[in-house]
């Protein structure tokens, strides 16, 4: 793993030389109203099993609405989502993270009445015994798994840069280190997707650079990634793909070059700059 | 105090040292009551922690499980002669089965949404038990036959004193296992963030039902036990005060905390008794301090204490 | 028959006026503080014991309420000012219980100024019955239901169009804007509670001839104020109002048609079967939550 990561991914290289798997999320005419506003509309596409693919457009183009028709958080108005295959348009989110998708949101959404730990350690959640009676008469065997799902969660704060966090209450920590949890708890859930929503939001630079690390170390070990983000420096140097929406609707597709030669992309970025 | 929150075994053996010791410093069979009461509520408010201080969602009707399984013990035993434990054990199932029902739907609503149902059946409840008085004697109440088990009757102050003393021990370590695991941990998730625990596979609804049935479940075993202890059963006892109080007693000690709960149900049991000296002026002082606790210690009092000791360690 | 139903309808209505009342006075709270003000009942507890009991020592009618009305005012102000307004970033279930603490507290005082028994107010015109299509109405029932028309058509008017009442409403729509563009948030927030009590209060006063006073009468009628509030969806003006009269006129059906013991339960039945289909009330909002 830390060997790859440190492997010179840029996309020039990859993006001729790695096989193309088949589509492990399409979505299908998908589409999101609010109040007779759309926040989709008629969207298509498919993210690629294995790939880091990048989401872009303006403030307002519709991202977090797709990230969050796509993890069952919203019902679509209309269209498809399918994962691994299967309609799962409008099914709960839990069920999606059963079948193993996960994400972390723009706006923190941490247990703040935990502590960083016990943060990830739900991120086990579905890798535990989590019914009644055994956790109210305590049988070892829940206990020794939760021990190990402890370690576990330790292992990966450290993975993620904040191993000197783990007995801190997630109350306590800086905005970066939060962000960074997010993800660790997405990851203790072992999913084959995580969808991102913009995870260097409001970092520094040396924080977004660990970011981009830590993103393509898991990428490696075979995550496909769907990645929300404004810091173009790390979008192109890290996606395999990029969707560029703007309004709901679909801009352009491509790989990074093509997508930054767009014309289309280029205006829309440029009307939407102040 | 840091110990009574966080450790498990050492807050744990606090309690049952306490509870032992207790009756050497009570003088006589008033004070055995006041004590008996007091874990009473103190059993029902762990579970209503779990599902206030955790799981973060309200309650403002348990009273109203409280006094079913009272009013089944009552009826089941005096009305139609059931043996009393297989009684409490109906009423138990009963109560939980309504409580799952019930659930469902209501534990979709949020805030005061959730407050507002909960009030609404706590006083159905309780308008029923008063209404009905064929089977509950009405707003007077029944009598209710005492509790016996293999030919044995539980009699007097230092009898139940030790019963409810050994029930609040097992109570409190079934919470404190409960919340020292993944389901635990999940319920905490449920009241932190329900989008963040959903996400990574938390199905909240499961969790916020089964421990609303939890709950429910709690405090219907210790309305049976006190219908039995107390002989008598009024409607008083499943209506809104009676549901305040007791939610009351969960806040006041400090949400989030087993021992705090406990401490609460306490304080709040002891608290009218002692205020007796106030007279007249005994709703005025009540209303003032449940004001000022909230206002000055919105995080209840144990939590609030023990936040105090370590930084006072450190100075 | 129809005459039944009519007695049940004018009957439903007076009390569903004071269930308005006390609804709309909810809503205020809300809308200013997001705060569910229990001792909203209190409210019109003080303003029909003060009109009683003051009338009853020789003050004159008019006086007396607008007397129990500015007590409950500055009452109202108190409990914003040292108790809720302290209390901001307090969870729900503290709030709650801050105000529950708020309302034992009034009614202790209530009982030692008043003493614990029931006082009577004298109908404001009369107990001669009117006599509507079989139906009989007591005077009393056209002042509840006059002086809560007015009133709600007065509170309308306030917030459409006075400053106060506007800086009220953008308060309740966005806390921290109302902030930005100079509104007092504070004094938004003092100034609702002064108006729900002085709602409340009225209320009392008028509804005091038909239920006598006592010192507990606010606990119901809080109560169900509240179910008013919730029915018509918390923070909406009209859909408390909405709320209050439904549950007023479905009680006095209820306790006609079915049961008068259960009378009580029907405000309970129907806001949980609202509530199961509609969870934010008949006419509350209904946006996705933004994540
Ligand atoms: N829960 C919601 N309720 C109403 N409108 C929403 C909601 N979520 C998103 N929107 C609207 O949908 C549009 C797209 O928003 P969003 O998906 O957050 O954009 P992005 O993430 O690309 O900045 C915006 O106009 C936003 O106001
Ligand atoms: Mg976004």
């Amino acid at each position: 793993m830390k060997m790859l990561a440190t492997t010179d991914l840029s996309p020039d290289i990859t993006a001729q030389a790695r096989r193309v798997g088949p589509p492990i999320l399409k979505v299908e005419h998908l589409s999101r109203e609010f109040g007779g506003v759309l926040a989709i509309g008629d969207l298509s596409f498919a993210i690629a099993a294995g790939d880091i693919h990048s989401i872009i457009g303006p403030n307002g183009a519709g991202k977090t609405t797709l990230f969050n028709l796509v993890t069952g958080v919203y019902k679509p108005s209309g269209g498809r989502v399918l994962f691994d295959g299967a309609d799962v348009s409008g099914m709960a989110p839990y069920r999606l993270a059963a079948r193993g998708m996960s994400r972390t949101f723009q706006n923190l959404q941490i247990f703040f009445n935990m502590t960083a730990l016990e943060n990830v350690m739900v991120g086990r959640h579905l890798h535990l015994n989590t019914r009644l009676l055994p956790a109210l008469f305590r049988v070892p065997s829940l206990v020794r798994k939760d021990r190990e799902a402890k370690d576990r969660a330790a292992q990966l704060m450290a993975d993620v840069g904040l191993g000197k966090y783990v007995d801190a209450d997630a109350a306590s920590m800086p905005y970066g280190a939060l962000k960074r949890l997010e993800i660790a708890r997405a990851l203790a859930s072992e999913p084959k997707l995580l969808l991102l929503d913009e995870p260097a939001a409001g970092l520094n630079a040396t924080e977004s650079r660990e970011i981009d690390e830590v993103i393509k170390t898991v990428a490696a070990s075979g995550v496909t990634i769907v990645l929300v983000e404004h810091d173009m420096k790390m979008v192109m140097g890290i996606s395999h793909r990029i969707t560029a929406l703007n309004q709901g609707r679909m801009l352009a597709e491509g790989t990074p070059q093509e997508v930054a030669a767009n014309p289309d992309v280029i205006a829309a970025y440029l009307g939407a700059a102040p | 105090m840091n110990a009574l929150l966080h450790g498990r075994l050492t807050g744990l053996l606090a309690l049952g040292a306490v509870i032992a010791v207790l009756p050497a410093f009570l003088p006589n069979n008033f004070y055995l009551d006041i004590a008996i009461l007091a874990g009473f509520n103190a059993v029902v408010c762990v579970g209503l922690n779990l599902l206030i201080g955790y799981a973060g969602q309200i309650s403002l009707g348990h009273a109203g499980f409280f006094g079913i399984g009272a009013y089944a013990s009552g009826v089941l035993v005096g009305t139609y002669g059931w043996p009393p434990i297989v009684a409490l054990l109906a009423g138990a199932v009963f109560v939980g089965l309504l409580a799952f029902l019930v659930a469902k739907p209501i534990l979709r609503l949020k805030g005061h949404y959730l407050a507002m149902a909960t009030l609404g059946i706590g006083i159905i409840v309780s308008i029923v038990l008063r209404t009905e008085s064929g089977l509950t004697g009405g707003p007077d109440g029944m009598m209710v036959e005492p509790f016996k088990i293999f030919g044995v009757e539980l009699y007097g102050e230092k009898v139940w004193y030790w019963v409810v003393g050994v029930l609040l021990v097992g109570v409190v370590w079934l919470s404190l296992n409960l919340i020292d695991s993944p389901m635990g941990r999940a319920l905490r998730a449920v009241h932190g963030s329900e989008v963040a625990a959903e996400v990574v596979g938390v199905d909240t609804a499961r969790f916020k039902v089964m421990v609303f049935v939890l709950s429910a479940v709690f405090a219907s075993v210790a309305g049976s036990l006190f219908a039995h202890y107390a002989g008598l059963i009024t409607p008083a006892k499943a209506d809104f005060f009676k549901s305040i109080e007791l939610v009351t007693m969960v806040v006041f000690g400090g949400m989030a905390s087993t021992f705090g709960a406990v401490v609460g149900a306490v304080v709040l049991t002891l608290l009218p008794q002692a205020l007796t000296i106030f007279q007249d002026y005994q709703q005025i002082v009540l209303g003032g301090i449940l004001m000022a606790t909230m206002v000055f210690m919105p995080k209840g009092l144990l939590p609030t204490l023990a936040a105090l000791l370590p930084a006072r360690r450190r100075a | 028959m129809f005459a039944e139903l009519l007695q049940y309808l004018l009957s439903g209505l007076t009390i569903g006026a004071i269930y308005a009342l006390a609804g709309l006075g909810f809503s205020i709270i809300y809308n200013a503080s997001h705060v569910i003000n229990f001792a909203q009942g209190e409210f019109i507890m003080i303003g029909g014991m003060a009109s009683a009991t003051l009338t009853a020592s020789g003050v004159p009618l008019p006086l007396a309420i607008m007397i129990g009305c500015g007590g409950a005012m500055l009452v109202g102000v108190l409990v914003a000012k040292f108790a809720v307004e302290r209390a901001r970033n307090a969870s729900t279930v503290t709030l709650i219980i801050i105000t529950i603490g708020a309302s034992i507290f009034l009614r202790g005082v209530a009982e030692l100024v008043w003493g614990k028994d029931f006082k009577r107010l004298d109908a404001f015109s009369g107990e001669t019955p009117i006599q509507i299509m079989g139906a009989s109405m007591q005077p009393q029932s056209l002042w509840v239901v006059g002086t809560a028309g007015v009133l709600i058509v007065a509170i309308g008017l306030f917030f459409a169009r006075t400053l106060t009442g506007k800086a009220i409403l953008a308060t309740s729509h966005n806390r921290l804007a109302a902030q930005l563009v100079g509104i007092d948030v504070k004094r938004v927030v003092l100034a609702s509670f002064a108006l729900s009590a002085a709602l409340g209060a009225v209320g009392g006063a008028v509804v005091a001839p038909i239920t006598f006073s006592y010192t507990e009468m606010g606990i119901m009628l809080g109560l169900k104020g509240f179910t008013a509030a919730v029915l018509g969806g918390l923070g909406h003006g009209p859909g408390a109002v909405a709320g209050g009269l439904i549950v007023g006129i479905a009680e006095a059906l209820g306790a006609g048609y079915i049961s008068s013991a259960y009378k009580d339960a029907v405000a309970f039945v129907i806001i949980l079967a609202v509530l199961l289909f509609m969870p934010n009330g008949l006419f509350g909002k209904r946006g996705t939550e933004r994540v």
